[in-house]
């Protein structure tokens, strides 16, 4: 074994010869093997990274403002003396474009993926797969563009507005941005279904449709509630489309036809006019450690949805 | 209703919800095609904004994107492969990889505007790097490594055993076998991996709002440690700020931005269909 190491590496000065004679391993297997164990664990350091970094900075708000007023308050005046801080209209507002959004999506995204996985003819498969990759690929900030120029006008003479930034310009775009990750995530679900199950419902007489509504989808049901869940996580944190076409009114919503403002597009909109280490600085944060949070239960409940799905079939 | 009949519905229903969910992309590359391209010249590409923003090009921008995902490649790139050797080369089936599992789908579902804050916080205020082309490069590092090792990982579970077992039965150690068979046999998968992380960096705009873009500047960055202009911000202020500047200008921009986009996107499908398609075991 030794020997066979000591050809490829042609150059035993005496440090490496000990090495070699003895029977612990070279010293570069050493270094890499230790170096990639601990790369093992960047995904980790990163996440509890964010988490302290997103606690550092915001928790010094919670000392001088009550949380219930932060979190219920239903003022957001952040500039004005004193300042108001209620996330209320912004929590809000971050639901319903959100929940219009969902509305839109999981029927596309979910219909997509069963009829690439389930009725297109394999031809056209991998178009249409590279397609919806080419969806998610947009930028958000071209997303917010055209969503901008061309979305909100229609939206205005459509419902005869005074504006058509509202957040259903925010919903109808983020729909289509929240789309490929419903679909691709459900279509790996509905692949990872067996074929003896959709045999074995065609054998007993099924119709394909019916094999595919009342054996396939259901058997999927696990991962397409992840791909459910993922869609909303990804359209709940979705920022710069929202800060261009719902038209930032810091307002608790009354209506899908008014401008609204979430979370996300007051972060994105307001940093930059705080003071690095202020109370309106530290609130950003907080409404970042809050997006985090919601973020994180949603990842983890898809995640064991899926994990329980990958464990009743074996 | 037969149910046959039943059938034809549902899969046209279905074949129309298909065309809606890509509807958005034709649309969205024709309007920027058709209004964008008279936009397009070489004067646009290599002159940098004047009066405004109403003027010239937006040279400064494509370069500083350029920058930037080359600075975010060189950090996500030996975190992501490294992350991922360890999770199909070394670590066994148990908490410990259930958990970096966990941690990488949440890395993942992370929004980007909360990578901005992260970045704010460590290393611009932190490790005092300041509104840099550092600190945007590393705050994308960290948003793509989930990428990264996803496609990495797949790509290393593709190798068969059987290649590595012949390597350690010739007496290579595993990080020979890891450097020497694994890797160059599951590079092309590697590589899809790595432009996928390149087209999310160049789209990107939250993270870097506060982390390293400047809204205007009147020269390219001298160091890591200069602000910088980006596409994608660069577009942000077209649309919402330049208010007065020609249209022309905003979707010529949109137009590079996403031809930037789609254009790594495609080179990474096309290259994995490849790799699938010329796979000799």
């Amino acid at each position: 074994m030794e020997t066979a190491t000591q050809q490829r590496e042609p150059s035993p000065s005496s440090e490496s010869k000990s090495l070699v004679s003895g029977k612990r391993p070279r010293l570069s297997d050493l270094i890499f093997d230790n170096i990639i164990k601990l790369l093992g664990y960047t995904s980790i350091v990163f996440v509890i990274l964010i988490f302290v970094f997103l606690l550092k900075e915001s928790l010094p708000l919670f000392k001088t403002y009550p949380l219930k007023k932060l979190l219920l308050g239903t003022s957001w005046y952040p500039t004005m003396d004193p300042p108001e801080f209620g996330l209320a209209p912004l929590i809000l507002g971050s639901l319903l474009v959100t929940a219009g959004a969902v509305v839109i999506a999981l029927p596309l995204g979910i219909g997509a993926a069963v009829y690439i996985s389930e009725v297109a003819p394999s031809s056209i498969k991998d178009i249409l797969k590279s397609l919806v990759e080419l969806l998610a690929a947009i930028p958000s900030v071209v997303m917010g563009f055209v969503g901008m120029i061309v979305l909100a006008p229609w939206i205005k003479e459509i419902f005869d507005l005074p504006t058509g930034l509202t957040a259903l310009a925010g919903s109808i775009t983020l729909a289509f941005m929240a789309v490929p990750t419903v679909t691709s995530i459900a279509e790996d679900a509905l692949a990872a279904v067996p074929t003896a199950y959709r045999t074995g419902s065609l054998a007993l007489g099924a119709t394909k449709w019916q094999t595919i509504s009342q054996v396939v989808v259901p058997a999927a049901r696990s991962g397409i509630v992840a791909a459910s869940m993922l869609g909303v996580g990804r359209a709940i944190g979705e920022t710069m489309t929202v800060l261009m076409v719902t038209g930032n009114a810091a307002l608790i919503p009354r209506s899908f036809l008014q401008p609204v403002r979430t979370m996300t597009a007051t972060i994105a909109a307001e940093m930059g006019e705080t003071v690095q280490g202020g109370e309106h600085y530290q609130a950003l944060f907080v409404i970042g450690l809050l997006l985090f949070i919601i973020t994180f239960i949603i990842n983890l409940v898809a995640d064991l949805s899926l994990h329980r799905g990958r464990r009743q079939r074996g | 209703m037969n149910a046959k009949l039943r059938e034809r519905l549902a899969f046209a229903l279905l074949a129309l919800v298909t065309v809606l969910v890509i509807v958005p992309v034709a649309f969205v590359l024709l309007i920027l095609l058709i209004r964008g391209l008279p936009a397009i010249s070489w004067e646009f590409l290599t002159q940098e904004p004047r009066s405004g923003m109403t003027e010239g090009g937006i040279f400064p921008a494509i370069v500083g994107t350029f920058y930037l995902v080359v600075g975010t490649v060189i950090v996500a790139l030996p975190l992501g492969i490294g992350g991922a050797v360890y999770m199909t080369e070394y670590a066994r089936p148990g908490k410990a990889l259930r958990l970096i599992r966990l941690a990488i789908v949440n890395l993942a579902g992370v929004p980007s505007v909360v990578y901005g804050l992260f970045g704010l916080g460590l290393f611009v205020i932190f490790l005092k790097f300041g509104t840099s082309l550092i600190s945007g490069c590393l705050t994308l590092g960290v948003l793509v490594v989930p990428i990264v090792i996803t496609a990495t990982e797949e790509a290393l579970r593709a190798v068969p055993q059987s290649f590595r077992e012949a390597s350690a039965s010739l007496g290579a150690s595993k990080w020979q076998t890891v450097s020497r068979v694994v890797l160059p046999t599951a590079l092309p998968g590697i590589l899809t991996g790595t432009i996928l992380a390149i087209s999310r960096a160049a789209g990107e705009t939250a993270p870097i709002l506060f982390t390293c873009a400047a809204f205007y500047l009147s020269r390219l960055p001298h160091s890591i440690f200069d602000p910088i202009l980006a596409l994608p911000y660069h577009l942000y202020g077209l649309a919402t700020q330049a208010t007065n500047a020609p249209d022309t200008i905003k979707y010529g921009t949109a137009l590079v931005l996403i031809a930037l986009v789609f254009g790594t996107n495609i080179t990474a499908i096309v290259l994995r269909l490849k790799a699938r398609r010329t796979k000799r075991w």
